[in-house]
């Protein structure tokens, strides 16, 4: 009995972008990658191996021998070539961001479509029953490491050409999407009822580790303190997205708090839309004015890191030697004054009603900051509003803001996931313009592998941080909250959490 | 009678036709737009102008108002932008927790609450009628959202007694016909499954009842201790009619009505207070998913369930005069 905060949406994982839709999908379908286990860097699934050729554009997959699908359908080369197809043979009707946003995202278009020209997929062949080879048409570094998002699952072919329908009003709603997810991972799906709950049966002929569960059952409870509730009442063996105030006592009461490692980031970000955030000096400024470590004592959980770029450590590009920006209020003085802006005054935009993994408490934060930048004689117009869509809606859909708190979890290994997201173009949420950036984070998108990137995202790191759009604030650490009889729980930063690990007393 | 309910059915009609334009005005007022919500922070300016494309929100306003007036007539009442899925079907699946609900806290309220007030009336200026009115104050002004804490904290947290969320413990293999979950288990005869559902609605009516127990209590007070002084009461008794007949015949009959309406009122009013409620308890009614369907403005859900929700709350009030003219001859010949 696990819960989450809300229902899956879908659970044919491609037409899902949701946590929790993919918190299910992870126990029915793999993919060809998975993770290490603990990391988010990309391991060996349904495919026991892989080679990439010279030039980048080919992936020749060796799979797994044995396998089926939940439904008696091998796994095999064929299988891979069938998911390939059907991802970039979209109707132009499931071509909607709601829908395959991630696939769009990776793949930058389809078949169809006014993004058919920009599309990196151009094929796959099945060498033998048990060897696969996708070729690209530009390189894409991320693509090992995307094949390991739930999104990119391998799924039965012959389920999804008996029960889905792709081309639906609404794909996400169809019978194969509803009732008969087929997939090869160590449960299967036993039933969903609407509104209520998901019921996962342990798969037998599982070719992995088979579960010691016989059954999952996943509810969705919306409130953190009703999550806490139920767990605490037995009602519930373990849930996701524990609110900060609930961690101490829940510990203290026995039951087993699991932290997974932050592959996050948590941001104060800075309108050059507005005078005089177009201001370098006052750009550091404020950076110098905020004290990270004041910020995450009394605002976020216990183990968050605090930040000096826009990734996280185990991101790859990440650079020790950035230019940082220590807690130095006089100094946050001096260059206000420099910049004429002493005493100028800031609208800050902080979301309210909403807790995210990497801002569980924005209106505290908003606090501990307000109070450090009105300490270097800044004047802070508050600006409160409702997290989802009003908030969202000002930030990044309009230029009418100051400076903000704003974050992202990333989904897979992959820097683009983090700095091509927020500086990858112009953007409301930031209003600048500065092509150097944007042309460096085409240019590393561009190189075929991660290893070739490194440099190149370590120096575009150091030029953002010296740039300094805005003030990388921390990297708070997401927690799980179990009761005393749940074991071996494997957390994951990307959530790559299977449930056939967990044992029951 | 039955004139009167047909007229007061037709009449539903152009208060729908008006509720509907002013509420597909009023939800595309709200600040923000669903393809925002939809896309949440991963929403870029060409994702959003293709997801609008997609759902017919760049058509015109009129436009986009006569197609789903057109398959409103049809009976169509869309599908949610969020999950896809038809918003009747929704309805139909959350309805009845959120009736079930409020008709146990009714239920609670009404059993509990004449008798309270009547009792307190005719003890009046004694122990039991302070205590009755200053409980009923403290009922009025109580907060839901607090009054639902404090039940957990003492009968989940640390008593153990009742359960804290869900309709039903997950783990039951129950059978649902209805989606009324205690007369499903009557009917399927799993009574185990039947009564698991309803220790899940002890606490959340308990909360969501309360505060019209209160006011059931102090406006059935008011109303018997004024019909007790009324001429005809004085008269039944000096006539020698015995207490009882008294009570029932003259003193509740004229009391009861402003307490009909009263608790008409309360109906209509709890599916307000099951937001808060279904909430805090985790409980799969429409309040909540209405809550919901607000903050992601999903405006096919937000539209066809305030449409639902008025049409019920017309049909309770028509309950309630229909009620009227059963306990006083007067308003029938009227």
């Amino acid at each position: 009995m696990f819960a989450g905060s809300a229902e899956p949406v879908t659970l044919d994982p491609f037409f899902a972008s949701d946590g929790e839709s993919f918190r299910v999908a992870r126990q029915i379908f793999e993919g060809l990658v998975g993770t290490m286990p603990g990391t988010a860097d990309p391991a060996p699934l349904l495919a026991k191996e892989w080679e990439v050729g010279e030039d980048g554009l080919t992936y020749t997959f060796s799979l797994e021998e044995g396998v089926k699908f939940h439904d008696g359908t091998d796994f095999n080369a064929e299988a891979v070539c069938f998911n390939f197809d059907r991802w970039y043979n979209m109707p132009e009707s499931a071509q909607t961001d709601d829908l395959t946003y991630y696939y769009a995202a990776l793949f930058r278009g389809f078949a169809t479509g006014d993004r058919a020209e920009e599309a990196i997929y151009e094929s796959c062949s099945a060498d033998d029953e048990l060897t696969a080879t996708i070729t690209l048409q530009s390189p894409f570094a991320g693509f090992i490491s995307s094949m390991s998002l739930p999104a990119l699952s391998m799924q039965s072919p012959t389920a999804l050409e008996e029960y889905q329908d792709d081309a639906a009003t609404n794909p996400r709603n169809t019978e194969y999407s509803t009732e008969r997810p087929v997939g090869t991972g160590p449960f299967t799906l036993e039933s969903w009822e609407r509104g209520e709950q998901v019921t996962l049966t342990a798969n037998d002929d599982y070719w992995g580790e088979p579960a010691s569960i016989d059954e999952a059952v996943v509810v969705a409870i919306a409130e953190p303190k009703a999550r806490a509730d139920a767990l605490r009442n037995g009602e519930i063996d373990g849930y996701d997205l524990v609110g900060p105030a609930d961690i101490g006592p829940l510990e203290g009461d026995g039951f087993q708090i699991v932290n997974r490692e932050a592959f996050n980031v948590l941001y104060l970000g800075m309108n050059q839309k507005q005078a005089p955030l177009d201001d370098p000096k006052v750009r550091q400024a404020i950076a110098h004015a905020i004290n990270r470590d004041e910020v995450v004592s009394a605002s976020l959980p216990e183990g968050t890191q605090t930040a000096t770029q826009f990734i996280p450590e185990v991101v790859n590009g990440f650079a020790d030697d950035v230019p940082t920006y220590d807690y130095d209020p006089e100094a946050a003085e001096q260059l206000l004054e420099e910049a004429g802006a002493t005493g100028a005054t800031i609208e800050f935009n902080y979301p309210t009603d909403v807790s995210r993994p990497y801002m569980p408490a924005p209106e505290d934060t908003f606090n501990v900051i307000r109070t450090q930048l009105e300490a270097v004689g800044l004047k802070i117009k508050p600006t409160a509003d409702k997290w989802d869509p009003d908030y969202l809606e000002k930030i990044q859909g309009t230029p009418g803001h100051g400076i903000h708190l704003l974050g992202w979890t990333g989904d897979y290994n992959d820097t683009d996931n983090f700095l091509g997201v927020f500086f990858g173009a112009k953007s409301n949420e930031w209003g600048f313009d500065n092509q150097e950036i944007f042309d460096g984070l085409k240019e590393a998108r561009g190189i075929p592998t991660p290893e070739e990137q490194e440099t190149l995202y370590q120096e575009l790191n150091r030029q953002i941080m010296d740039y300094l759009p805005g003030v990388p604030l921390a990297h708070p650490v997401p927690s799980l909250a179990f009761s005393p009889d749940v074991e071996g729980y494997q957390q994951s930063p990307v959530q790559d959490e299977v449930w056939n690990v967990i044992t029951l007393n | 009678m039955l004139r009167f309910v047909l007229r007061r059915l037709a009449l539903m009609v152009p208060v729908l036709i008006g509720l509907s334009i002013l509420l597909f005005a009023w939800v595309r007022a709200l600040p923000g737009d669903p393809s925002r919500a939809l896309l949440g922070e991963r929403a870029t300016p060409e994702g959003i102008e293709r997801v609008n494309a997609a759902y017919g929100f760049d058509k015109p306003l009129i436009e986009q108002y006569l197609t789903y007036v057109g398959a409103l007539l049809r009976g169509d009442f869309g599908e949610s932008i969020q999950t896809g899925r038809p918003v009747l079907e929704s309805f139909t699946e959350r309805f009845p927790a959120t009736l079930e609900l409020g008709a146990t806290a009714l239920l609670f309220a009404v059993v509990l609450g004449v008798p309270l007030g009547y009792v307190a009336a005719r003890s009046q200026g004694r122990l039991l009628d302070t205590s009755v009115v200053s409980g009923s104050l403290l009922g009025v002004v109580t907060p839901v959202f607090f009054l639902a804490i404090l039940l957990k904290l003492v009968f989940a947290d640390k008593l153990h007694w009742l359960p804290t969320a869900l309709r039903q413990d997950p783990r039951m293999d129950a059978t649902h016909i209805t989606n009324f979950y205690v007369l499903d288990g009557i009917l399927t005869r799993e009574w185990d499954a039947s009564w698991d559902a309803l220790t899940h609605l002890v606490l959340p009516a308990l909360a969501l009842g309360t505060i019209p127990l209160a006011i059931i209590v102090r406006i059935t007070r008011a109303s018997v201790s004024e019909v007790l002084h009324e001429d005809y009461v004085r008269t039944a008794e000096a006539k020698g009619l015995a207490r009882g007949t008294v009570s029932r015949r003259h003193v509740l009959r004229n009391a009861l009505l402003p307490v009909v309406t009263t608790i008409g009122l309360q109906a209509g009013l709890l599916f307000s207070g099951a937001v808060l409620t279904e909430t805090v308890f985790a409980f799969n009614g429409i309040g909540q998913y209405l809550f919901e369907a607000i903050g992601s403005r999903d405006y096919p859900v937000l539209q066809g369930f305030i449409i639902f929700i008025a049409i019920v709350y017309s049909l309770i009030n028509l309950l309630v005069d229909v009620s009227y003219g059963l306990i006083d001859p007067r308003v029938r010949a009227a």
